[in-house]
C-alpha cells in the first residue's frame, strides 16, 4: 500500500473550494516579499498562517494575525524558518483576516472496526479534539455512514442537530459537510479535517482550517493528485529511496534492513532491536528480489553514512532462492558497498540459492541459517 | 477437513489472461486446484493453457458449475470484478490485487453485505488461502505448507504468512488451512470470521494467528478468543518497535483511542490467554509446544 498523502492548510482549502465549500481568499508566500505583496493584494488585516505537516502550529508561534502590511513583514519573517515540531516552515499562506462568534469541529474518516465512515461534530472547536474526546465526549456528535448508502439529507440534519450548534449555523452547517462527505468520498480521501468552522458575526459559517489526507491508491483517477506528491515531507535518504520506488522509513540506528514484504520488514527491525541493535531503516523491497531491485534497495542504504552492517532477511515464497541469489550477486557488481552484508535466505529453493552464492561468501558477505542469528550477527558486525 | 476452501472447490480466475493472473492461476492448477476458468471480456472464447475463457463469471459459472473466484484485475477494474463475481452468485471471493483505493473498498464490503449476504470476500491486498494438499487459491508458494493438520494459520501479513507456514513445517506441524486476510483498512475477511471458522472446524486444534501494528482487528479478535474459542492460539504481533506511521490526524487518533500499538495488541491477546511470541520464529515455537500437549 502506497503512504497516504498529506496536504498542506492552504492545498486542503483549494481542495474543498472545488467542492463548493466556503473557505477564505488567501495566496502563497516563500519569502517576506512576496507575503506582504500578498497582504496588499489581499487588503489587511490578514491571517499570517506557516504551512507545515504537523499541527501545534499556533502554539509554536507559527499563526499570526497582522492588522498591517508591517506586521506582516515582521511576522512573516518571524515564521519563515522557523521549526515547529521538527518541520521547518518553508512556506506561508497569507488569508483574509474573518471575525469569528462561535468555532466547531468537523470531520470524516474511516471507522475500521464497523468498517463505515464515520462523521464527528463539535460545538467545542478551535482546540484539541483529543481533549474534548477525553472530557467531554458528549460533546462530540456523531453518525455513521453507510458507503453503500451515503450520507442522506435527513441523517446530515440529524448529526448536525445533535451537536448543539448555534441555531443559526445549522442549516449552513448541514450543506457544508454534505459538501464534505462528497470531497471526502469523490476526492478518495483517508481524512477531512475541519478546525475550526466558524460562525462569523454576521452569521455566515465559514471553513477557516483545512487537514486533509488523500489516499495515494486513488491516484489513477485523480491525476491532479500528482502536484501534492513533490510536497510531501521527507529526509534525504527517503526522498532518494521514494525516487527509485522503495517503501522506506528513515530510522535513526547503524543496521541496514533489506526485506521482502512489510510485514517480514517490520518483523526484521523488531528482531535487531531485540537483540540489541538499532535499525536505520525499515525497507521493503516488495515480493520480488530481481538484481536492478536489490541494487536500488543497496544503494539507498548505501548512502546513508550511519549504516555500520546491513541486513538482508529474504523469505522466498513464490520469489525462488536462486533468484534471490543471482540479484544479489548482480547488486554487488553494480553498486560498491561499504558495509558489511548478513544474509538470511529462506523459502523456496534457498538450497539452492545458498550454493550460488557460496563462493561470494567472504568478511564483507556472510550468511547465516535463521532470521534471529543474522540479526545477531549484523548487529555485531555494527558494533565492531 | 477445512475452512472456506477444499478439494472440491472450483475456481474462476478473473484476470486468468493477464501476465500474473495466467501465472499464479498455473501454478495452481499445477498444485491441484480445481481452475475450471478466466475470465476477460475482450478474449471470450479463447483458452489459457486449456482453461476456457468467459466475458464474465455468470458465463463461467453456468459453464462449469465454479464456486469461488480468484481477483488478479489491476486496482482500477476490482470494484467491478468483485460485483461481477458477486453477480454471479460465487460464494468465495479471493482478491489478490493490491492498492485499491480505501472508498472502493468500503462501499463493496458494505454493497455485498447488503446485496449478497452470502458472499464472503478475502481481502483484498492478500496473498490468499490454501488448504494444504488440496487447494491453493493465490500467491502462497504451496511446498511450504504441509498438508493435514491440526493447525489452522490467520495473518495479516504475506511474507509473514509463508514464514508462519515454514516455521511450522520445520517443526513438521501440518496445518488444515492457512488464511491471508490483508493488511487493508476494509478487509473482506477479518481476524475473527477465521477464528469463528476454526473453532468449528473439527481437524483444526490449535490456531496461530499473525497480527500487525495498526487498527483494532487484532484487539477485537483477542475479545473473541478470550470469550467463544475453547481452541489454543499462539500469536505474533509484527512491529513491536516501529516507528508510529503517519498519523491519521486527530480523528484517526479517537477512532483508535489507545488501540493499535503492538504492546496493546499483544496484552490483550495475552489476557485473551493466547501465547504471544516475540518474533515469528518463537511464535512457532509456542505452536510446536501447543501441539506437543494436544
Amino acid at each position: 500500500m502506497l503512504p497516504a498523502v498529506d496536504l498542506f492548510e492552504y492545498q486542503g482549502k483549494q481542495f474543498f473550494k472545488g467542492y463548493g465549500m466556503p473557505v477564505s481568499d488567501g495566496e502563497v508566500a516563500f519569502s517576506v516579499d512576496e507575503a506582504v505583496a500578498a497582504a496588499e493584494r489581499l487588503g489587511t488585516p490578514v491571517m499570517v498562517k506557516a504551512q507545515v505537516h504537523t499541527g501545534g502550529r499556533g502554539k509554536a508561534g507559527g499563526v499570526k494575525f497582522a492588522a498591517s502590511v508591517d506586521d506582516v513583514q515582521t511576522h512573516a519573517s518571524n515564521i519563515l524558518g522557523l521549526d515547529i515540531n521538527g518541520h521547518i516552515v518553508r512556506r506561508l499562506w497569507i488569508e483574509k483576516a474573518s471575525d469569528i462568534s462561535e468555532e466547531y469541529y468537523a470531520s470524516f474518516t474511516l471507522d475500521r472496526s464497523a468498517k463505515k465512515h464515520l462523521g464527528m461534530l463539535s460545538a467545542e472547536g478551535g482546540v484539541e479534539i483529543e481533549t474534548v474526546a477525553a472530557e467531554n465526549p458528549d460533546a462530540i456528535s456523531k453518525v455513521l455512514v453507510d458507503p453503500a448508502e451515503g450520507l442522506t439529507a435527513q441523517a446530515a440534519r440529524a448529526w448536525v442537530e445533535g451537536a448543539n450548534l448555534n441555531p443559526a449555523a445549522t442549516d449552513q452547517a448541514v450543506e457544508i459537510l454534505r459538501k464534505l462527505y462528497v470531497a471526502y468520498t469523490e476526492g478518495d480521501a483517508d481524512l477531512v479535517e475541519i478546525n475550526p468552522l466558524i460562525l462569523t458575526p454576521e452569521g455566515r459559517v465559514h471553513v477557516l482550517d483545512a487537514k486533509v489526507t488523500l489516499d495515494a491508491n486513488a491516484v489513477f483517477r485523480h491525476e491532479d493528485y500528482a502536484q501534492y506528491d513533490e510536497t510531501q515531507p521527507r529526509d534525504e535518504r527517503e526522498e532518494a529511496a521514494h525516487a527509485k520506488g522503495l517503501q522506506y522509513v528513515g530510522l535513526a540506528g547503524s543496521v541496514g534492513v533489506i526485506a521482502n514484504g512489510a510485514g517480514l520488514a517490520m518483523s526484521t527491525v523488531d528482531v535487531v532491536n531485540q537483540v540489541g541493535g538499532k535499525p536505520a531503516n525499515f525497507l521493503d523491497i516488495g515480493g520480488g528480489a530481481n538484481a536492478q531491485v536489490m541494487a536500488n534497495a543497496l544503494e539507498v542504504i548505501n548512502n546513508d553514512p550511519d549504516v555500520r552492517a546491513i541486513f538482508i532477511n529474504i523469505f522466498g515464497g513464490i520469489t525462488r532462492g536462486e533468484e534471490v541469489a543471482n540479484g544479489i550477486i548482480g547488486a554487488l557488481d553494480a553498486v560498491d558497498i561499504e558495509a558489511p552484508i548478513v544474509l538470511r535466505l529462506d523459502g523456496t529453493n534457498a538450497a539452492e540459492g545458498r550454493e550460488i552464492l557460496a563462493p561470494h561468501l567472504n568478511e564483507k558477505l556472510v550468511m547465516e541459517p535463521t532470521m534471529l542469528d543474522a540479526a545477531r550477527r549484523a548487529v555485531a558486525m555494527a558494533a565492531a | 477437513m477445512s475452512i472456506f476452501v477444499n478439494k472440491d472447490t472450483k475456481v474462476v480466475y478473473q484476470g486468468l489472461t493477464g501476465s500474473q493472473g495466467r501465472y499464479y492461476g498455473m501454478l495452481n492448477r499445477d498444485y491441484g486446484t480445481n481452475v475450471v476458468a478466466g475470465t476477460n471480456p475482450r478474449k471470450a472464447g479463447t483458452d489459457v493453457e486449456g482453461v476456457p475463457v468467459f466475458a464474465n463469471c455468470t458465463e463461467a459459472v453456468a459453464a462449469t458449475g465454479a464456486n469461488a473466484s480468484c481477483i488478479f484485475i489491476p486496482a482500477p477494474g476490482v470494484f467491478a470484478a468483485v460485483m461481477d463475481a458477486a453477480e454471479a452468485g460465487i460464494e468465495f471471493v479471493a482478491c489478490i490485487t493490491e492498492g485499491v483505493p480505501a472508498h472502493d473498498e468500503a462501499r463493496f464490503f458494505n454493497m455485498l453485505k447488503r446485496d449478497y449476504p452470502g458472499v464472503r470476500l478475502l481481502g483484498p491486498n492478500c496473498p490468499g488461502i490454501i488448504t494444504p494438499g488440496e487447494c491453493n487459491i493465490g500467491i502462497t508458494a504451496g511446498h511450504i505448507a504441509k498438508p493435514g493438520g491440526p493447525v489452522g494459520i490467520v495473518s495479516r501479513s504475506g511474507t509473514l504468512t509463508y514464514q508462519a507456514l515454514y516455521e511450522l513445517q520445520q517443526k513438521d506441524i501440518g496445518v488444515t488451512t492457512c488464511v491471508g486476510i490483508g493488511g487493508d483498512p476494509v478487509p473482506g475477511t477479518s481476524f475473527i470470521d477465521c477464528l469463528e471458522a476454526f473453532e468449528a472446524d473439527p481437524d483444526t486444534k490449535a490456531v496461530m494467528m499473525i497480527g500487525e501494528i495498526g487498527g483494532s482487528a487484532e484487539e477485537e479478535a483477542a475479545a473473541f478468543i478470550k470469550h467463544h474459542m475453547s481452541k489454543p492460539v499462539s500469536s505474533y504481533i509484527a512491529g513491536v518497535t516501529a516507528p508510529p506511521g503517519k498519523k491519521m490526524g486527530h480523528a484517526g487518533a479517537i477512532v483508535s483511542g489507545g488501540k493499535g500499538t503492538a504492546e496493546a495488541k499483544m496484552e490483550a491477546l495475552r489476557d485473551a490467554g493466547a501465547r504471544v511470541g516475540l518474533n515469528p520464529t518463537e511464535a512457532g515455537e509456542l505452536m510446536a509446544e501447543i501441539v506437543a500437549g494436544l
